[in-house]
C-alpha cells in the first residue's frame, strides 16, 4: 500500500524541500555550472581577464602526457583502494560475526579509524613510513627491503592506496557486518546439514546473500577513492614522486590553484564529473542486473 | 535408516541448565513428536540431535553411532525449520540439489532425485524455477520438505515446521507429513508446541517441560493415563479439569471443594483416604445423571453451542474455581441453571497435591 501525504497549503512542501533544494543548488548545481563555464574559457592567473576558446581546453588535455598518465593512475588507484578496503573489511566483517565475547569492544575498536579525518590519517601512515623516522619502514628495513616512498613511485602508491583504504575499512565493515547480521542465522544452519563446511557455506550462501551490500559499496568506494582521497594525497605524495600518485581530483587542485589554469582544471573537473556519473550509471546498468535483491 | 538413542542427554548454557538429563530411545521408523511449551527446551534438544548445539552431558547416538562429537554434515540427517530456511539466491530446483552438490553426486544422479522429491511433493517443472520468494507458505514449506527427503538420511528432524501456516493449511501439511513419514518410513523427530499436533503425528509423544521429560508414551497412552498434573493439562483439548479435592475417609469416594463428591472405583484408592488430592475431570467425560449416589451440581456461567458439541462453563457449589464441561449435540441449556454431573469412576484421575503425579492404587 502506498502511503500518501496531503498537503493543504500548496507553499508548505516547497518549504519543506527548500533546505535541501538550497544546499543542493548551492553547493553543487551552482559549482557544476561554473565549472562547465570555466571549462570553454581561458583566464589569465591574475583573474583579469577571459576569453572564450571553444573547447581547446580538453583538446590540450587529452593531448598532455602528463594528464593521460593521471588518468591511468586514477583508474589502478580507486581500483586499489575499493579492493582493499572491502575485501579487508568483508574479512574482518566475517571474523566479527562470529566473536561472541567483548563483540562491542572489538566493533567499536574497527569503528574509530573513521572517525579519522583523512589529512590526519595521511599524516600518521606518512610517520609510520617515514624513510628516516617511520617504525614501519625502520622493521622493512631489517627486513631487507629498502623503502622509500619519496623517490619510489610504486612504493608511494602503496602508502597512499593502504592510508586510504584503511580510513575506508570501517565503513564498509559497518555495512559487511550489518548485512550478515541480517542472514538468518537458519540458512547457515540448513548448509551446514546440507554438509557445506564454513568457507563453501560462506562463499554459495553468505557471499551470494551480500551482493546488494557489496554493490553499494563498491560505487561508495570508488566514488571516494576518486575525490575523497585529496587529502591523503595532499598530506602524503603532494602527488609526487614525480606525479607517481598525480590522482585526477589532485591534479585539479594543483593545475587550477597552484599552477592558475583556471579553464584547464575547470574542464579536467567537468571530465572527472562525466568519468564518475560514467561509472555510477554503468554499475547499476551493468553489474546491479547480477545483484540478489 | 537409523534409531536414535539419547542417553542422560544435558545442556547447559554457563550455569544454567536447560535441558535436566533426558533419556529416550527412538525406534527405526518411529515417529517421535517433542511437545511442550515454549521455552521446555524442546527445540534446544532438537538442535542438539541435529549438532546445532553443542551436547553438555551425556550422549547423543544415531544408528550405532555416537555422534556428540560429529559435524551435522556428518550426522546423516535432515532438518526442516520453523522458518523453512530456503536459500533465497537459488531456484526451488537448486535448493533441493544443494545438499547433493556438495555430497559430489553425478549431475544425472541429483536430477533424478529431485525430480523424484518433487513429484512425491506435487511441485511440478515452472515450480522448481522459481526462487522461494515467489512461492506461496504451502510451497516454501513443500520445498523445504523436498530438500530434506532427497537427501534420503536416516532421520528427519522437524522444528515447528508448521507454525508459519495458516489453520486451514497447517492441517492440510499436517496430513501430508503423517502419510510422507509413513511411506518413507524414515525415522523422525518432530518438535511442536500445539498438543493436536502431537496427538495426531506422533506414534510417541514426550511430553518436555522446564527442560524435564514428563511422559513418554503413544497419544493415547497420554491421554489417558497422564502421569503427572502437567501432562494431564497439556494433553486433551478444552484442558482437563483440575481442581483441589479430597479423596473420602473411606476410599471410595473424592470430595470436591465445592461440597460435592463423586464415587471411585471401589477399593482402589483405600490406601489413600484422607488425602488431598488433585482431581482431573477431562470436559468430555462429564454426563447428566439422575442418580444421586455421584452427583455434583455444576452451576452454569456460560454456554456454548459448537454444533456438534456444547461446551458448558460453570462451577461446582461455593467454590469459585471454573470449570469446562463437554456435552453432545445441541442442549437447551441457560446461564445460572443446575445441572447434575457425574463423571464415571474409572474415568476419575486423580494426582498428589504435592508432588503433581498420578496417584495409582
Amino acid at each position: 500500500m502506498e502511503k500518501r501525504v496531503v498537503f493543504r497549503n500548496p507553499v508548505l512542501p516547497y518549504l519543506l524541500l527548500a533546505p535541501q533544494l538550497i544546499v543542493t543548488l548551492v553547493f553543487f548545481i551552482w559549482p557544476a555550472f561554473q565549472a562547465l563555464k570555466q571549462s570553454v574559457l581561458l583566464e589569465d592567473p591574475f583573474g583579469l581577464r577571459s576569453r572564450f576558446v571553444w573547447l581547446e581546453n580538453f583538446e590540450y588535455l587529452f593531448a598532455n602526457a602528463q594528464y593521460l598518465d593521471s588518468l591511468s593512475i586514477t583508474a589502478v588507484f580507486s581500483v586499489s583502494v575499493a579492493a582493499l578496503a572491502l575485501s579487508v573489511a568483508l574479512y574482518l566483517a566475517v571474523q566479527a560475526d562470529r566473536v561472541v565475547k567483548a563483540a562491542a569492544v572489538y566493533k567499536t575498536l574497527l569503528i574509530w579509524p573513521y572517525a579519522v579525518a583523512p589529512a590526519v590519517a595521511g599524516i600518521l601512515w606518512l610517520l609510520m613510513f617515514n624513510p628516516t623516522l617511520g617504525i614501519l619502514a625502520y622493521a622493512l628495513r631489517s627486513l631487507g627491503y629498502d623503502w622509500n616512498h619519496q623517490v619510489n613511485g610504486d612504493q608511494a602508491m602503496v602508502l597512499v592506496v593502504v592510508a586510504a583504504a584503511w580510513k575506508q575499512i570501517s565503513y564498509n565493515f559497518l555495512f559487511f557486518l550489518a548485512g550478515m547480521q541480517a542472514i538468518p542465522r537458519s540458512l547457515i544452519e540448513a548448509a551446514a546439514i546440507d554438509g557445506a563446511g564454513p568457507a563453501r557455506r560462506f562463499w554459495t550462501i553468505v557471499f551470494p546473500l551480500l551482493t546488494p551490500t557489496t554493490f553499494f559499496l563498491l560505487v561508495i568506494n570508488i566514488v571516494y577513492a576518486f575525490f575523497d582521497t585529496f587529502g591523503i594525497i595532499h598530506a602524503v605524495t603532494q602527488g609526487g614522486p614525480a606525479g607517481a600518485t598525480n590522482i585526477l581530483v589532485y591534479k585539479v587542485f594543483n593545475d587550477g590553484f597552484i599552477g592558475l589554469d583556471l579553464g584547464g582544471s575547470a574542464a579536467q573537473s567537468v571530465i572527472l564529473m562525466a568519468i564518475v556519473i560514467g561509472l555510477t550509471v554503468i554499475q547499476f546498468r551493468f553489474i546491479e542486473r547480477k545483484v540478489h535483491y | 535408516m537409523a534409531g536414535i538413542n539419547l542417553r542422560g542427554v544435558v545442556k547447559a548454557y554457563g550455569k544454567t541448565q536447560v535441558i535436566h538429563g533426558v533419556d529416550c530411545t527412538i525406534a527405526d521408523g518411529e515417529f517421535l513428536v517433542i511437545v511442550g511449551p515454549s521455552g521446555c527446551g524442546k527445540s534446544t534438544l532438537l538442535r542438539m540431535i541435529a549438532g546445532l548445539e553443542i551436547i553438555t552431558d551425556g550422549e547423543i547416538s544415531i544408528g550405532d553411532r555416537v555422534v556428540n562429537d560429529l559435524e551435522p554434515a556428518e550426522r546423516d540427517i535432515a532438518m526442516v525449520f520453523q522458518n523453512y530456511a530456503l536459500y533465497p539466491h537459488m531456484t526451488v530446483y537448486n535448493n533441493m540439489a544443494y545438499g547433493l552438490k556438495i555430497r559430489g553426486l553425478a549431475k544425472a544422479d541429483i536430477d533424478t532425485r529431485v525430480r523424484k522429491a518433487a513429484e512425491i511433493l506435487a511441485l511440478d517443472d515452472d515450480l522448481l524455477r522459481r526462487t522461494p520468494r515467489q512461492l506461496s507458505g504451502g510451497q516454501r514449506q513443500r520445498v523445504a520438505m523436498g530438500r530434506a527427503i532427497v537427501r534420503q538420511p536416516s532421520a528427519f528432524l522437524f522444528d515447528e515446521p508448521l507454525s508459519n501456516l495458516d489453520a486451514k493449511l497447517r492441517v492440510q501439511m499436517r496430513l501430508e507429513i503423517k502419510k510422507l513419514q509413513q511411506n518413507l518410513g524414515i525415522t523422525s523427530v518432530y518438535v511442536t508446541h500445539d498438543q493436536v499436533e502431537a496427538m495426531t503425528l506422533g506414534h510417541r509423544l514426550m511430553v518436555l517441560n522446564g527442560g524435564v521429560v514428563e511422559q513418554i508414551g503413544a497419544p493415547i497412552e497420554l491421554y489417558e493415563h497422564p502421569a503427572t498434573l502437567f501432562v494431564a493439562g497439556f494433553i486433551g483439548s478444552p484442558a482437563m479439569n483440575l481442581l483441589p479435592a479430597r479423596i473420602g475417609d473411606g476410599g471410595d469416594r473424592v470430595e470436591l471443594s465445592g461440597g460435592d463428591s463423586l464415587a471411585l472405583p471401589p477399593g482402589r484408592f483405600a490406601a489413600h483416604a484422607g488425602q488431598t488430592v488433585t482431581a482431573g475431570l477431562r470436559p468430555e467425560h462429564f454426563e447428566i445423571v439422575t442418580d444421586d449416589q455421584s452427583v455434583a451440581r455444576l452451576a452454569v456461567d456460560v454456554v456454548e453451542q459448537l454444533g456438534a458439541d456444547t461446551l458448558v462453563h460453570g462451577h461446582f457449589g461455593n467454590d469459585r474455581g471454573s470449570l469446562t464441561v463437554r456435552l453432545n449435540g445441541t442442549q437447551n441449556l441457560q446461564a445460572r441453571q443446575v445441572l447434575p454431573m457425574s463423571v464415571r469412576p474409572e474415568l476419575i484421575h486423580l494426582f498428589d497435591a504435592d508432588s503433581g503425579r498420578r496417584l495409582e492404587s
